[in-house]
């Protein structure tokens, strides 16, 4: 039996869905027997930790501060080990420019892009650099801020008039911003789970839209909108590839533990891209990477309780 | 049966408490869902409301009524008149139709706005809200219309959607609800065949836009409601809460055949009582009754004799205008740091009375995202999109001004104001355009000078003629 904190909540945009995947978490440890410590992520956290003393930190905080890499930094200062990827992983990945940059760099393919931040466009002029980009990406552009976990901020641009609001919408939440080839075809994410210290795919999940061009991201995941298949129904060597491709981005960035990787397979080429990577995918009852387990016939006991033993595994050096 | 939480000792052995469902859990009870449960709102803007709720934000996003403004100790001695008078009436069901004596204080409320009500005309509801409910309940059938003002009242959309209604929604200006246009969507829906069953309106410093509808255009409203035989439901909670101008005749007042009056406690007293009413055509009423049984049999019996002990204490309208008193200052403090604080190209209402401020930033601003932005510097406030069915309103917002007190209301308003001016910055800076090129000059009320901005055409067809409700795949 361990003393586990479970870290949820927190200031962030994800505050609701990291509290639903922090009550489930709770619950898998509790049922594995652990002595759970919940802390509601806010100015009180050194302090709370301070008191509880755990053996280990379960992070279930999504978005900013979770996912960035500010409470491991501040787990490794205190010496608590926990799960997940380390300080450089988050950083990387929650960093969405940084994290494809490290793909390109590394012959991942990732969707074409152009990342700039405020000043570009207040003090360089980046606005005048608009039509280039246009003409290289192609229309439908997608505008995302480049930190955002949630489907917030995300918006297509259909002709350079939208582009503009796009961009001062996706500023609503950072500071950076990136415009990215918009890839028409399937939505894959490949879950990822360390088993005996090696990093192991879980089976596909596909999300479905069920309107064809439904460009709204927000109303995407509402219930109903979006179907989602586990397994995806793939040629056994396309599943192959992109679990690879899934595999070596989460190398490349460093991810420990468990992640999910999201990918776009082209309708018109069949070629595999890697958009983002979570490195704390939702935990809720109808997040993605359970679903992924329990296709996979891991219960989502089973599976808390092999992210939290790959801590204990990998020691106190936990950083990615 | 889950054993109680209490049984359950952390970490222990032979624990026996559920587990929570799985991702396979919810599919299966998916099956079960009725088609009604499907039309739920966006669970990213679900999350994104959630957070205005935090206590370290400035939130002008409540409808809340400030009941700190209630004196504790006449709580506290209304409530032992409750006990010590009326103990085991207080704590037993009632009538589903409500206390005599309730309706008696109801009549004396409608009275003051200028409406005489027989008792027998009321129907007591657990709060003004149930009177939307149980409307829907009496008239509507799947794949019915209601016709709505555009922005409509945003808590009335998920009770028209649970009824499974094709909201449509008719255009407001500073005389409330087009009546042109609303005539046009009638005779549109008749061409195709269709015939909404009610229309919906908030005469009265409108939630969310802050307009009162003209007193020709209530004429004409009723009028219409008559020649077409269909119901106005008139929603009318802010009406007592007037800060200048003359009062104006209710719908009910100038038609009672074909109005349905909704009324409620909730801003002339307590929110927290749980008390509305409605008055409507006997046999209406008689089936909202019906409706009511079996909702939950009655409301509550506890806040009837509390409601009944206020009004025999003393004049109930004491309160009120106290009320008026404050919530006047707090709009005026809003007025004013809208007009010191957003820039020129947003424009605002300017309400009469209510609770409400609608504002309308440029169309390029997106005010799901802004709230998003303004939630970094702890304020918030409703984005427009959450007060149409059809996606309209995603550059407006709606600002309360009764829930906080005047330095927060100043505090917030430059805070949001600020990220709008950098916001329109920005967005001069990626066209190259002067900011406010081309664009009138805002302020107070000049959202409804303007024309109307041009719907999407396919959006429009949709908001014309509601085609029939499409079954959920």
């Amino acid at each position: 039996m361990s003393r586990v904190a479970v870290l949820k909540g927190g200031r962030s945009l994800e505050r609701q869905v990291s509290l639903r995947s922090g009550a489930r978490v709770q619950d898998a440890l509790e049922h594995l027997g652990h002595d759970v410590h919940p802390i509601d992520v806010g100015p009180d956290l050194v302090a709370q930790l301070t008191a509880d003393r755990p053996d280990v930190a379960f992070v279930a905080l999504h978005g900013r501060d979770g996912e960035d890499g500010t409470v491991q930094e501040l787990l490794e200062v205190m010496g608590i080990p926990y799960t997940g990827s380390g300080v450089s992983a988050c950083i990387r990945a929650a960093d969405k420019v940084l994290a494809k940059h490290a793909m390109r760099d590394h012959g991942i393919a990732t969707p074409d892009f152009y990342a700039f931040n405020e000043t570009a466009f207040k003090a360089l002029g980046a606005a005048q650099a608009l039509p280039a980009i246009e003409e290289r990406l192609q229309f439908p552009i997608v505008v995302k801020p480049a930190s955002q976990g949630s489907a917030l901020g995300i918006k297509f641009a259909r002709t350079p008039a939208d582009v503009p609001a796009a961009l001062v919408a996706a500023f609503s939440y950072d500071r950076k911003v990136m415009l990215e080839r918009h890839v028409h075809g399937r939505e894959l994410a490949v879950s990822i789970l360390d088993r005996a210290g090696a990093p192991t795919t879980l089976p596909i999940v596909e999300a479905v839209p069920e309107q064809e061009d439904f460009y709204d991201f927000e109303s995407r995941y509402e219930i109903g909108r979006t179907r989602f298949v586990c397994p995806a129904d793939l040629d056994p060597p396309l599943a192959q590839r992109a679990s690879q491709i899934a595999l070596d981005t989460y190398r490349l960035l460093g991810c420990a533990g468990f992640a999910r990787v999201d990918l776009m397979l082209e309708r018109d080429t069949d070629a595999l891209y890697v958009l983002e990577t979570n490195t704390i995918p939702g935990l809720t009852e109808t997040s993605l990477l359970p679903q992924a387990a329990e296709a996979a016939g891991i219960s989502f006991d089973d599976l808390i309780g092999r992210i939290l033993g790959a801590v204990e595994s990998a020691g106190a050096d936990s950083t990615g | 049966m889950s054993p109680p939480e209490g049984g359950v000792s952390p970490g222990g052995s032979g624990t026996t408490r559920r587990p929570r469902s799985t991702a396979r859990d919810i599919e299966r009870y998916a099956a079960l869902f009725a088609e009604r449960t499907k039309v739920m709102k966006s669970s990213a803007m679900r999350d994104l409301m959630a957070l205005t709720e935090r206590d370290d934000v400035i939130s002008l996003a409540g409808g809340l009524p400030d009941t700190s403004t209630f004196p504790p100790d006449s709580y506290a001695a209304l409530m032992r008149t409750v006990a010590v008078d009326s103990c085991a009436r207080a704590l037993q069901y009632g009538p589903t139709e409500g206390f005599a004596l309730v309706k008696r204080c109801i009549a004396k409320v409608m009275q003051a706005e200028g409406m005489e009500i027989d008792c027998d005309e009321l129907l007591v509801t657990t709060g003004g809200q149930q009177v939307i409910d149980l409307v829907c309940k009496t008239l509507i059938d799947p794949g019915d219309v209601v016709v709505a003002e555009a922005p409509t009242y945003p808590g009335a959309i998920p009770t028209f959607c649970a009824y499974q209604a094709d909201v449509v929604q008719v255009t407001m200006d500073r005389d409330g609800m087009r009546i042109d246009e609303l005539r046009d969507t009638l005779d549109e829906l008749e061409r195709s065949g269709r015939r909404p069953k009610f229309i919906y309106t908030v005469p009265n410093f409108h939630n969310p836009a802050g307009v009162t509808m003209s007193l020709e255009r209530r004429w004409e409203l009723v009028r219409i409601a008559s020649e077409r035989e269909l119901i106005v439901l008139e929603d009318n909670p802010y009406g007592l809460l007037r800060y200048e101008g003359e009062p104006l005749p209710t719908l009910h007042s100038l038609d009672d055949e074909f109005v349905i009056y909704a009324g409620t406690f909730s801003k002339i007293l307590s929110p927290g009582v749980r008390l509305g009413w409605a008055a409507a055509p006997g046999p209406i009423l008689q089936k909202m009754q019906i409706g009511k049984q079996g909702s939950d049999l009655c409301s509550s019996s506890i806040s009837q004799y509390f409601v009944s002990a206020y009004f025999d204490s003393g004049p109930w309208e004491d309160y009120v205008r106290s009320l008026v008193e404050i919530y006047r200052r707090r709009r005026d403090v809003m007025l004013d740091a809208l007009a010191e604080h957003f820039p020129r190209e947003a424009e605002w209402t300017h309400p009469e009375g209510g609770l409400f401020i609608w504002a309308t930033m440029p169309p390029y601003l997106d005010t799901t995202d802004l709230l998003a932005r303004t939630l970094e510097d702890h304020v918030a406030f409703v984005p427009g999109r959450a007060a149409y069915v059809d996606g309209r309103g995603g550059s407006s917002m709606r600002l309360n001004f009764s829930g906080v007190g005047e330095d927060e209301i100043r505090e917030g308003i430059r805070r949001i104001g600020e990220v709008v001016r950098q916001q329109v910055a920005m967005y001069g800076t990626l066209t190259g355009a002067q900011p406010d090129a081309g664009i009138p000059r805002g302020g107070e009320d000049t959202w409804l000078e303007s024309e109307p901005r041009a719907p999407d055409p396919e959006l429009a067809k949709v908001l014309r003629l509601p085609a029939k409700r499409k079954r959920a795949g």
